[in-house]
């Protein structure tokens, strides 16, 4: 399903395979792959769902669930919650619009205009996937670290007036933001990257014979045929951004006026063993997140992604 | 800025154009002046500096030093978009996002041009493409795109349609109905053309003027019957065409024609037609104008005659018989002679060729090598 949009392309594999290789054969080499969904996909999504209706156990003990149909965890948790969820959404759209801001220039330096150096262009797309190395706690540590309450950043924005003398960076909206931005840049980058490597650089030209200024042929040549790249990009980092749980954790960047959906799975998962309201919290942003990912894609008219 | 819906075709001056990329020079002293509504074809072969010339006009490259003019308008500093020039590109580069009609309308939508939908399906139809304008550009074939490409730029009515190789990629057979329609439609509209190609028999047949371009310069412009039949160089002589060359010191000077003499034979060409007059000088000859004899002809002064040969060769293409004769000291001459059905002339036979001394040219340079 949605997928194929993963691809980062517009590419629509047209080609008839011919009908000589059995079905059953082809049964065969896709079995592999059912048995793996079948056992880490489909599995553990009917097991989610199923906790997520669970009743607690008759003993009352913490933790002890039973096989129920709650609906009203659904409810509950909703209602608990839903500042977690809205801010999830809110820090997503936020963290995904500035990363295309970013990425899009710097796929465009990389894919169209070091065309002319290859080297260049390598060493780029080094550069971008280069942090990758490195383990992204460690790195999202780092940024903790460099904008502390005691860090040079923060007292020369306390003495420019720009932070009041008793306001920090780490955990604000902003750092978190800043954060979830700075972890996803490389995936909203390659998709970008690989949709304007392809640019045609004679369409815009044609453009340009046109009588189209270059931001006309940037917003009616370039930017439409980029756009797979862009709704890539876009899934790529928002899908994963809303149920992110590490940047605005209390021990990286956040505090708990940050919280995420991500951190009240893992709270309640792991620190109240409230295992129904986990699932049921799991299944929400899974649903909410298809069906936003379905709206985006048709209104964008790249169905063709689904 | 091109704001006004011009109908008419512009005068194109090129004055004293150069353009160095790194490491080379493209082009170098290029003036070149098209009248208006003239069907006007650069000629050349490939790296020659016809496609940078056409770029030089489209605005998207520019010049070193010199000047552009259209309609006697300064537009050398001015960026494509404000040109009153449209392209039809080798690639054709029609928007793969946008429908057919869309492609057409573009240059209208940019210049705010009323009702530019209406105008794109009669461009459209122009070209015999009405049906097609909810198509995509990648669900059309080459011709069609080609098509749709020249109807994209025409609808503009641009002062100056560039044409860069556009029929390159369609079939001999294509490309001879397009080379039909293309002049239908220019005489139609009545714009100036300047089309770049390397194929000499489709800039002959189709424009007014031919400039065969080398090596960044101009090296010979005129009528294409003018050009085929006093090419003035060694590169038009071979380039346009095919040409028997020979080559020698004059001779001989009378009143209105000279003679070099070539391995014992003498070959005369009219003054008026002989670039230059003493020294060492190449006389050449098209081979359809030059005959074969079986018997030795008498001799005339008003004809050419070499021989006797050997015929290496007897090639038949259906109009005509190419013959291959070895003269002597002298080396290949290829005759042809038209398909009349009356030929008796047969492979290894001994041969006279001659020619009428009206149909000599003299060149102004000589071949870098002797005649293979």
């Amino acid at each position: 399903m949605a997928f194929a949009a993963f691809s980062g392309g517009s590419e629509k594999s047209e080609y008839k395979v011919p009908r000589k290789t059995s079905t059953k054969v082809a049964l065969a080499l896709l079995l592999p792959g059912m048995i793996y969904l079948a056992l880490f996909f489909i599995t553990p999504l009917v097991s989610l769902v199923a906790t997520s209706l669970e009743v607690p156990d008759a003993s009352g003990e913490i933790g002890r669930y039973q096989y129920g149909f709650e609906i009203g965890n659904y409810w509950y948790v909703i209602e608990t919650y839903w500042p977690h969820i809205a801010r999830s959404f809110v820090y997503a759209l936020a963290a995904t619009i500035l990363s295309l801001l970013i990425s899009y220039p710097l796929a465009y330096f990389i894919g169209v205009r070091a065309r002319k150096w290859p080297l260049i262009q390598k060493l780029a797309l080094a550069l971008v996937i280069a942090p990758f190395f490195i383990s992204f706690l460690l790195r999202t540590f780092a940024w903790k670290q460099i904008f502390s309450n005691e860090s040079w950043i923060v007292s020369t924005l306390q003495s420019l007036h720009i932070l009041a003398p008793d306001q920090y960076l780490v955990g604000t909206d902003f750092m978190v933001i800043f954060g979830l931005t700075y972890n996803f840049i490389p995936f909203m980058t390659l998709p970008l990257y690989t949709a304007l490597e392809r640019l045609d650089l004679r369409l815009l030209e044609a453009g340009g014979d046109l009588y189209a200024t270059p931001a006309k042929v940037f917003r009616k040549v370039t930017l439409p045929i980029t756009m797979p790249g862009i709704i890539s990009g876009t899934l790529m980092t928002f899908i994963p951004i809303a149920g992110d749980y590490i940047n605005a954790s209390r021990d990286f960047l956040g505090s708990s006026g940050t919280q995420m959906i991500g951190n009240v799975v893992e709270t309640n998962f792991l620190r109240i063993n409230d295992y129904p309201s986990a699932s049921a919290l799991s299944v929400l942003l899974m649903a909410a997140i298809l069906g936003l990912v379905v709206f985006y894609v048709r209104r964008s008219g790249t169905e063709d992604l689904l | 800025m091109a704001t006004e819906f011009v109908a008419r075709g512009s005068d194109l001056d090129l004055v004293g154009i150069r353009k160095e990329f790194p490491g080379f020079t493209a082009l170098d002293h290029l003036d070149l002046h098209i009248p208006a509504g003239e069907f006007f074809a650069l000629l050349g072969p490939s790296g020659c500096g016809k496609t940078t010339t056409l770029r030089l006009v489209a605005g998207l490259e520019e010049p070193t030093t010199g000047k552009i003019l259209i309609g006697g308008k300064d537009v050398t500093a001015t960026k494509p978009h404000e040109r009153p020039v449209n392209t039809v590109f080798q690639s054709y580069a029609l928007f793969p996002h946008m429908s057919v009609l869309e492609n057409v309308a573009f240059g209208l939508r940019q210049r705010k041009i009323d009702d530019p939908l209406k105008k794109a399906e009669e461009a459209l139809s122009l070209v015999q493409l009405g049906h097609l304008s909810q198509r995509r550009p990648q669900q059309l074939s080459g011709g069609q795109q080609q098509r749709v490409a020249l109807a994209r730029a025409l609808v503009n009515r641009p002062s100056l349609l560039l044409l860069d190789e556009p029929l390159g990629a369609l079939d001999l057979k294509l490309r001879r109905e397009m080379q039909i329609e293309l002049k239908a439609i220019q005489m139609e509209v009545g714009l100036t053309f300047l089309h770049v190609t390397h194929d000499q028999e489709e800039a002959m047949d189709m424009a007014d003027t031919v400039a065969v371009m080398n090596k960044g310069h101009i090296e010979q412009m005129g009528a294409p019957e003018a050009l085929y039949d006093r090419p003035h160089t060694v590169f038009v002589a071979k380039f346009l065409g095919q040409s028997n060359l020979f080559m020698g010191n004059v001779a001989e000077t009378s009143a209105n024609s000279l003679s070099i003499e070539v391995a014992g034979y003498k070959i005369s060409v009219p003054k008026d037609r002989a670039e230059k007059h003493t020294g060492k000088i190449a006389i050449g000859v098209r081979p359809e104008k030059a005959d074969l004899h079986q018997e030795k002809p008498p001799a005339s002064s008003s004809e050419n005659l070499i021989g006797p040969g050997e015929v290496l060769d007897i090639r038949f293409t259906g109009v005509s018989n190419q013959f291959l004769v070895e003269i002597p000291n002298i080396g290949l001459i290829t005759v042809f002679e038209q398909n009349e059905g009356n030929s008796t002339v047969a492979l290894g036979d001994q041969v006279y060729v001659s020619w009428k001394v009206d149909h000599s040219f003299g060149l102004a340079d000589l071949p870098d090598s002797v005649e293979e």
